[in-house]
């Protein structure tokens, strides 16, 4: 009962969370471009709106890939909040983020195509990053469940400074910031830079929208497990570690032009090979 | 309670504009008007979008473009037409090329005069158009139908 009650509260809660913080990234954004910016709740207005909107159907495909991918990503948020299998949540969110290229590709519009091009490339460039963050993890201590690693005497940061450099590099893939949001950017002005989303309106749109809200949720958890140990205090420290990690990004993506495909798949490998790699090596000498 | 009149997203088209009433638009967005304080969103993409804000006469090249924009548009939509040349053709209006005002091809639902439309009028404009859709989303919730809606 109590594990149930805890599922349903994870999949109400991650979404408020993850909207909340799309808002404060928002006014935190207009504030630094000298803006006053939106209402604080304006993501949740945003996505009540669409919910009310006319849904235009391009196929019955293109529709059903998007809340499969919801799906998925939930699956993950529920697996990493309750204290479960890493690799598995790992796994269950790249599923998440193929089926969502393959609405892309749904759609047959050249925009969307692109868009699904771009979200594949990105893919390819994180993904390695996020798979050896996993095995940092297990490496340190010997488990891949989320209960185990946060119940660890030390914080993982501290046997794992390299990957967590890394994975703080390639979270700007996954929070769909400049300079790495080539596949759907939030400001986009044209159609080939809203990529995937072109195609989509109304209530698939808001979908996207809430899965993306959950996906933030998972970057900072992820975030949060190389913090969090067996102390109380710790987790104090990690939330804090979040929130400075999510306003890092946030003057990032106000900082740098978006860059080309090429220069974001190459730096991306680049600070996985070298940082992960070697801070890999290194632990293995030592224990 | 109704968001549509919180988050009101927008899709700017230059018909045959000289450039002066798209320079006013995009000044909106600018830190001195900010019209993000109202969850106002330059989309670039009809499918997105709720008001279709349209600079300049309509020409006979581009009726298939501005029809299928306003198509593309999910409903509730509305049309802003900006700047005299929208409106009525304004000097162009006697050019061989040029249809006329916006509403010659597409319904508009609020005119913003001017040459070139000031950015406090865009504004105005704007939140006038938020009410109209506002409008347009009850009446199709009270399944009135969609030929009734335009007023056409």
């Amino acid at each position: 009962m109590m594990k149930l009650l805890l599922v349903v509260g994870i999949i109400l809660l991650a979404p408020l969370l993850g909207g909340l913080l799309t808002g404060i990234d928002r006014v935190v954004t207009a504030r630094l471009q000298g803006r006053q910016g939106p209402p604080l709740l304006q993501p949740f207005y945003d996505v009540l709106k669409l919910i009310s909107k006319e849904t235009t159907e391009v196929n019955s495909m293109h529709r059903f890939f998007v809340y499969v991918s919801l799906i998925f990503v939930i699956f993950t948020t529920v697996l990493l909040l309750s204290g479960g299998d890493v690799l598995l949540a790992i796994f269950a969110l790249t599923l998440g983020s193929v089926f969502f290229v393959l609405g892309g590709y749904a759609s047959n519009s050249p925009y969307s195509t692109i868009g699904s091009e771009r979200e594949l490339l990105q893919i390819m460039a994180y993904e390695p990053m996020v798979l050896l963050a996993c095995f940092g993890l297990y490496y340190v201590d010997r488990s891949f469940f989320v209960k185990d690693i946060i119940a660890s005497p030390y914080p993982a940061v501290i046997f794992l400074p390299g990957v967590f450099i890394g994975f703080t590099y390639i979270l700007t893939f996954k929070l769909r910031k400049s300079p790495f949001d080539l596949s759907m950017s939030h400001h986009g002005h044209q159609e080939i830079v809203k990529g995937i989303t072109t195609e989509y309106s109304g209530r698939d749109l808001a979908v996207i929208e809430v899965t993306h809200w959950y996906e933030t949720v998972i970057v900072l958890a992820l975030t949060y497990i190389f913090f969090a140990n067996a102390n109380p205090f710790s987790h104090v420290l990690a939330v804090f570690a979040c929130l400075v990690i999510f306003f890092l990004e946030i003057i990032i993506d106000n900082t740098f032009a978006r860059v080309k495909w090429q220069q974001a798949l190459t730096s991306a490998w680049v600070v996985t090979a070298v940082l992960s790699t070697v801070n890999l090596f290194i632990l293995s000498y030592f224990r | 309670m109704s968001f549509i009149k919180k988050s009101p997203w927008i899709l700017h088209y230059d018909g045959s504009s000289c450039n002066g009433c798209d320079i006013e638009v995009l000044a909106c967005l600018t830190p001195l008007y900010d019209v993000e304080r109202f969850g106002v969103i330059n989309t670039g993409n009809p499918k997105h979008a709720d008001i279709l804000l349209i600079t300049g006469s309509v020409n006979e090249q581009n009726i298939p473009v501005v029809k299928q924009l306003y198509e593309q548009m999910a409903d509730p939509k509305v049309v802003v037409a900006v700047g005299i040349c929208a409106n009525s053709g304004g000097i162009f209006a006697e050019c061989y090329n040029v249809v006329g005002g916006v509403d010659k091809v597409i319904p508009v639902d609020v005119y913003v005069p001017g040459c070139a439309a000031r950015p406090e009028a865009i504004i105005d404009g704007v939140v006038q158009g938020i009410g109209v859709l506002e409008e347009k989303r009850a009446r199709a919730k009270k399944k009135i139908p969609a030929k009734q809606q335009n007023g056409v």
